[in-house]
């Protein structure tokens, strides 16, 4: 029997998102990250601390790379997954979301991860079911899974993030991604930078301490690290910049980009990245990109995740 | 019919600005006298005596914007239970909204509505009408037919009146009737797939925003519209600062406007959305601090005439949704007057006689109706409240459908304690 004690300082039996974690929480769930890569072989072997669970994939959201992710984590774990997607589901014979969720649990399920387009509907979910719940996206509010990953990664290559300069970069506006990060990241003592068109980053976010940044070209020499987001043409309403060309120039890392940067720049995206809008082929498959790395870390951080709410609960957790 | 002595309680009266401790006689369904000593009257089995020590006795209250429900949308409120509602929120008489279905664009619905609110013989309702046929912005309805039916306003609500050309023509029509026009001020585009304010809290919670301008520029454009026709314009539930700073200017210039604002405005902010509770859900929205404190000054200051409630009752499946699926509305007739004494009194921000103004004379005038006062000879609808009452807001004890308040579990002061409604007591708590 595989063996992990679960740090007292972890007491959730949902996770929701990262801005009303402490960073003592977030810390827990970064070094559990890291034994469990440690125990699987970089996340290649099995364990089987969830023998004996069942954890189900409620995403009304497309999603084929989070989704693997999260079932990859949960069979790692030793336990079963089961997916629903939105469509062809009792859904679309106008079951409401939590009908949905409590049929699920009624089949015994331990964990829900659910990722939604309305922010707020993981939140509902978790107070109307007994098992757990984690959110896998919930419109542009919060993916804590990626944050997670995204800060992992950022403490594994340069060993710590209090003191590092991070700058979100693109449409800071539509990412779950960016706020995530902006909250994990200041809990941990970054300082965190959101740059891109001004119809995409509000200033609103200077009245929370984040800086805002509209010329990339400007705050590069003083940047530890980019995670360059993607845009997202699927959740815009109205086109807030003329074209990708145009955002390509302004915002895009390239070569030349690369050559004015710190020469230790981590860079970072969640993906899937679109080749020639935010990044060059030279960039992402360069020796500063660890964009393959996050996705390593995204499992790690998933089984970290699933196996301390799971653990949670099983100690009592609301 | 039986008379009935209200004895010792503290009468307020705005309408003739009378404040004091006395005894006050109902005989006939009308109020016949004040300062009646007791003992001269019989009290034999046709004389009621209450009891109004440490009370108050106001006016029975108005509440000039009530969303009915019925016809067509019974599964959340009927015109029984709205009824019912209003009564034990200490309401006389209220008007309800024309967003029916079928809608109040003609005398069959009009006639509908006050036939089941004479069948619930609960308070007095009054019908608001369509400005437009089939409520549908394009062409004016048959206003002087329904005001023969009995309509004392007219509204498009919910759907604000998004056609300027309409609104000025609906302006000047009803000058000749003498009926105020209400408008809900919300440009439609400027709010598209909004759910809450825009603002600070709509960026962090990344949920599509309701930015004040979309009020504002309406706003705008009705006092515009009223300056020029002469008409009279009543601006509904308004919530920003800036409207509320025009229609201040508007009415040193003489513009026939008054205005109104829903007690959600003066009691919550947007801050309360974090939580992802459909039930802060409404529209307009709950605004950031600046904008409730202006409504506060708004209505310390007198630019806001009325407090109405917008009571927007919505069965439970529908607010059990996603955020952004979840109707906009909150019930509120049994919450709106401990929310006045609450918020407004108990802080200074409004005496009671100012506050009471605002849901007695100032509604019954806008609406031309003889309600709302307590002069000796008009109508004994009268409303005794308990201002020192503490009670816990739990919707399942209400009269309402419905059960979709902002301020469940919140401990509020004041209530209605015993409502009289021409002569006959028609609430009296805890029985």
């Amino acid at each position: 029997m595989d063996k992990l004690v679960a740090a007292e300082a972890w007491t959730r039996a949902d996770l929701l998102g990262l801005e009303h974690l402490s960073a003592e929480e977030i810390t827990v769930i970064l070094d559990t990250a890291e034994r469990l890569k440690t125990m699987t072989g970089g996340c290649a072997g099995k364990l089987d601390l969830l023998r004996g669970t069942t954890i189900a994939n409620l995403f009304f959201e497309n999603s084929t790379r989070t989704r693997t992710s999260f079932s990859l984590a949960a069979r790692r774990l030793g336990a079963d997954t089961i997916d629903f997607s939105s469509s062809g589901s009792s859904l679309s014979k106008g079951e409401t979301f939590i009908d949905t969720a409590k049929n699920i649990e009624a089949m015994n399920v331990d964990a829900i991860v659910v990722r939604h387009r309305t922010p707020g509907t993981p939140h509902l979910l978790a107070q109307n079911v007994e098992c757990c719940v984690v959110n896998a996206g919930d419109g542009a509010h919060e993916h804590p899974t990626q944050g997670l990953l995204d800060i992992m990664t950022i403490r594994e290559k340069r060993g710590q993030i209090e003191g590092m300069t991070v700058a979100l970069v693109g449409d800071i506006a539509h990412s779950r991604t960016a706020r995530s990060n902006i909250w994990g990241l200041q809990k941990l003592g970054a300082h965190v930078i959101v740059c891109g068109p001004s119809t995409l980053v509000s200033r609103h976010w200077e009245k929370l301490g984040v800086e805002v940044a509209y010329s990339l070209d400007a705050i590069l020499p003083r940047c530890d690290v980019l995670n360059l987001l993607r845009i997202q043409f699927e959740r815009q309403l109205m086109r807030p910049f003329p074209s990708v060309r145009e955002y390509a120039l302004l915002y895009a890392m390239t070569g030349e980009r690369m050559a004015r940067a710190k020469k230790n720049i981590l860079i970072m995206a969640p993906g899937p990245i679109n080749r020639g809008a935010e990044i060059t082929p030279e960039v992402a498959d360069g020796p500063h990109s660890v964009i393959l790395h996050q996705v390593t870390n995204g499992l790690a951080i998933r089984m970290a995740v699933l196996w301390l709410t799971h653990s949670a609960a099983n100690q009592g957790a609301p | 019919m039986s008379s009935i002595l209200i004895k010792n309680g503290r009468v307020i009266d705005p309408s003739q600005g009378m404040d004091r401790v006395t005894n006050m006689l109902i005989e006939d369904g009308r109020i016949t006298a004040y300062d009646v000593k007791v003992e001269e009257k019989p009290i034999n089995g046709s004389m009621h005596l209450i009891d109004a020590t440490g009370k108050i006795v106001a006016p029975g209250l108005i509440d000039m914007h009530v969303h009915l429900r019925e016809p067509g949308r019974e599964e959340d409120e009927t015109i029984r239970s709205g009824t019912a509602a209003a009564l034990a929120g200490g309401f006389t008489s209220i008007v309800c909204t024309p967003n029916t279905n079928p809608p109040m664009d003609s005398q069959g619905t009009v006639q509908f509505v006050q036939q089941q609110a004479a069948e619930a013989d609960n308070c007095n309702v009054y019908p608001m009408a369509c400005i437009s046929k089939n409520r549908a912005g394009k062409e004016l309805a048959e206003m002087g037919t329904l005001v023969e039916a009995g309509a004392v306003a007219f509204s498009d609500e919910s759907s604000p009146v998004a056609n300027s050309e309409l609104m000025r023509r609906a302006l000047e029509y009803l000058l000749m009737f003498d009926k105020p026009v209400l408008n809900h001020p919300q440009v439609a585009e400027l709010t598209a797939d909004g759910v809450m304010h825009e603002g600070l809290v709509s960026m962090v919670l990344a949920l599509p925003g309701m930015p004040a301008e979309a009020e504002d520029v309406m706003t705008g454009r009705d006092l515009s519209l009223a300056e020029s026709t002469g008409g009279k314009i009543h601006m509904m539930h308004i919530s920003t600062a800036g409207s509320i700073d025009m229609i201040r200017r508007a009415k040193t210039r003489g513009v026939r406007v008054t205005a109104e604002v829903c007690p959600h405005h003066f009691s919550l902010t947007d801050e309360a959305l974090r939580s992802f509770d459909s039930n802060f859900k409404m529209n307009p929205p709950l605004r950031d601090s600046n904008h409730l404190d202006a409504c506060i000054a708004g209505l310390t200051d007198g630019t806001i005439d009325v407090i109405a409630s917008d009571h927007a009752p919505h069965a439970v499946e529908k607010k059990m949704q996603e955020l952004d699926q979840a109707p906009f509305g909150a019930i509120s007739l049994e919450t709106s007057l401990a929310l006045v004494i609450t918020n407004l009194i108990q802080p200074g921000h409004l005496d009671w006689m100012t506050a009471l103004e605002k849901m007695t004379i100032n509604p019954a005038q806008i609406l031309g109706i003889a309600k709302g006062t307590l002069q000796i000879g008009s109508d004994a609808d009268v409303t005794i409240i308990d201002p020192e009452d503490t009670w816990t807001v739990d919707p399942e004890t209400f009269y309402s459908k419905s059960r979709n308040s902002p301020f469940v579990g919140k401990s509020l002061t004041g209530r209605a304690d015993t409502v009289i409604v021409a002569g006959r007591v028609k609430f009296e708590r805890g029985s």
